[in-house]
């Protein structure tokens, strides 16, 4: 299998390039980009059935032995990981062709987007510290094609902050990097894992709490979260919805990657969970405090990234499971929500709480799909963000980590009451005038993401245990050093 | 000759943080060049050998060359830097066709939050 690695990382940017060889002409530039995101999701999935049965699979690119070259990896963790965001990606494609034409969806979106599945794909199998720069520069860059690409004021403004807080932290990346192989003189991650073993603890707890901020900016933790709710919301409504599923959360991965692979430790480590819990909660209260659809739902990413970093602050298996299914939850029913978000703007031309109104009666089938979404993203059972919170709290409580589990349960409170302040003033109350009507296709779309919502839900079991040997495998680096330099 | 690197890399990071703090987006822009020099010249100094290019050929001593990892990583991040300064670049300038003012723009909220006080006091 381990000829799929490089395949799934270089098929959508040789993609992207055919893209551009056709130029302005839609179609074929539909079926090219449709396929290949297609392809990565079903290769994802066949290495997520043969990573669970078979161990970890393994790539040297090049053909140089680890640690000398770049190795692509795939364990259980990023196999998960990387399917339900190819997953998502396949869906928000769908939905983004719908709305073609509309909302300034036009022929240089397929390049980007393809560049962007490359960019994920890349940061998430990469096993080299050096080569996940490389992977995140690719996705980043797309990101910022993608968001400013209809050049408006508004986009320019918070676009520009957006790149410059980025390209702060790809600078503080490459000293963390310097800093890296100045200490060990090796990029190769399970290389690292057994040199950072032997070297001071002091300089070791350094690239700990440096690699902490500098993946902390990606994934939004808190104080580090600024840029991402006013960037977020105003890009067109499929771009949003992958942002809101798959970036911050690479960022998650990754933090979770190196802080158990590189810094291996089993007891609950106050720091991280101090970070969740703030994290939980300033995103929570600047949600309540906006009046915007897609702005309340930006600063409830931030809010949920807390609850992943709680699952990792825990630092034991069953934690990290925890934190795992909260990652697979999370981006779908996050994406989920913004493509809902982005239908109540086609119907009414806008987000704005008080432009909105009444939406029940006129088009029942919208509050069909946001509900199950937004009692998902509180915690609400039987959806499956039940499913993830109830993991975290039981293990939280059985490591007798009492503050932390307080200060989730409340922040799913105020999740809820948000979630109200969208419904009631979406959904109910008088009806306001709409100015246009949402096409079937995104309807339909919408609904799928729901449906393997449900599913995640409805296959909690089997998912659960999943995540247990993930996290299994993720606890012990052993595993992930043995799979790459080969039981050296 | 490593602590007058070392001396250029403080500068540079100083200078591109005091930049980076200004009001004008051009300078923000070079803050930003400087950084990201800063960070790349951190990278040299992290190399583990130093001697002759790391070319094998005849005659070149293997333990005597430089270390080439460095210098490759350098090269990557110089290439990415360059092309997202440049993509940088045209934002500003178009930032600046649209406003007329090459300034960093205030945030609405804050400006909202700002006039709620003035009428609240």
């Amino acid at each position: 299998m381990s000829w799929l690695l490089p395949v799934l990382v270089a098929g959508p940017l040789l993609g992207a390039a055919i893209t551009l060889v056709f130029g302005r002409r839609l179609m074929p530039q539909r079926i090219t980009t449709l396929s290949i995101v297609a392809g990565t999701a079903a290769g994802a999935l066949a290495l997520l059935a043969h990573v669970d049965g078979e161990g970890m699979v393994t790539a040297q690119m090049g053909g140089w032995p680890a640690p000398l070259g770049i190795t692509l990896v795939a364990d259980r963790f990023s196999a998960i990981v990387l399917s339900v965001s190819a997953l998502m990606l396949v869906a928000v494609l769908v939905y983004a062709m719908a709305q073609l034409g509309r909302d300034a969806i036009d022929w240089w979106f397929h390049t980007k987007y393809l560049t962007l599945t490359a960019g994920v794909t890349l940061s998430l199998l990469t096993g080299d510290l050096f080569n996940l720069f490389v992977g995140f520069e690719v996705m980043l860059v797309s990101s910022y094609v993608l968001l400013t690409v209809r050049s408006t004021q508004r986009e320019i403004r918070s676009t520009m902050s957006y790149v410059v807080i980025n390209l702060l932290a790809s600078a503080l990346f490459l000293v963390t990097i310097a800093f890296t192989y100045g200490i060990s003189a090796t990029m190769n991650l399970a290389d690292l894992s057994v040199r950072l073993a032997e070297v001071d603890p002091a300089a070791s707890r350094t690239l700990s709490l440096l690699m902490l901020v500098v993946f902390g900016i990606k994934a939004a933790l808190f104080p580090l979260f600024m840029w991402l709710p006013d960037s977020y919301p105003t890009a067109p409504t499929p771009v949003t919805a992958i942002f809101a599923g798959l970036l911050t959360k690479v960022g998650v991965f990754v933090i979770i990657r190196t802080q158990t692979l590189l810094f291996p430790a089993d007891e609950p480590s106050g720091l991280l969970l101090f970070v969740a819990g703030t994290t939980m909660t300033v995103g929570v209260l600047g949600a309540i405090a906006q009046n915007d659809v897609k702005r309340i739902l930006s600063f409830h990413i931030v809010s949920q990234i807390g609850y992943m970093i709680m699952g990792l602050g825990l630092l034991s298996i069953a934690g990290l499971a925890a934190a795992v299914l909260y990652i697979t939850h999370h981006i779908i029913v996050k994406t989920g929500l913004f493509l809902v978000a982005g239908v109540v703007e086609a119907e009414y031309g806008s987000g704005g709480l008080d432009r909105t109104g009444g939406l029940l009666h006129r088009r029942p089938v919208v509050a069909a799909l946001f509900l199950p979404f937004a009692l998902s993203l509180a915690g609400i059972p039987p959806f499956s963000g039940f499913v993830a919170k109830l993991a975290l709290v039981q293990e939280g409580l059985a490591l007798g980590q009492g503050a932390i589990v307080a200060v989730s349960l409340a922040v799913s409170v105020l999740t809820l009451f948000s979630m109200t302040k969208i419904w009631g003033a979406t959904f109910w109350g008088e009806e306001k005038e709409a100015s246009g009507r949402a096409g079937r296709p995104e309807l339909a779309t919408t609904g799928v993401v729901l449906a393997l919502s449900l599913a995640v839900a409805a296959t909690a079991g089997p998912l659960g245990e999943l995540s247990l040997r993930a996290a299994a495998d993720l606890m012990d680096p052993a595993v992930y050093v043995s799979a790459v330099l080969g039981g050296s | 000759m490593s602590l007058v690197t070392l001396t250029v890399v403080s500068i540079l990071f100083g200078a591109g943080t005091f930049l980076l703090l200004q009001r004008s987006l051009a300078k923000v822009i070079i803050g930003l060049g400087l950084i990201s020099h800063g960070a790349n010249l951190f990278i040299m100094l992290s190399s583990t050998s130093s001697g002759v290019a790391p070319v094998l050929a005849d005659g070149v001593d293997a333990s005597a060359v430089a270390d080439p990892l460095p210098q490759a990583m350098v090269l990557t991040a110089i290439v990415i830097t360059f092309g997202v300064t440049a993509f940088l670049l045209a934002l500003a300038l178009r930032s600046f066709l649209l406003t007329g003012s090459d300034e960093v723009e205030d945030d609405l909220e804050d400006r909202r939050i700002a006039r709620h006080e003035v009428e609240h006091s």
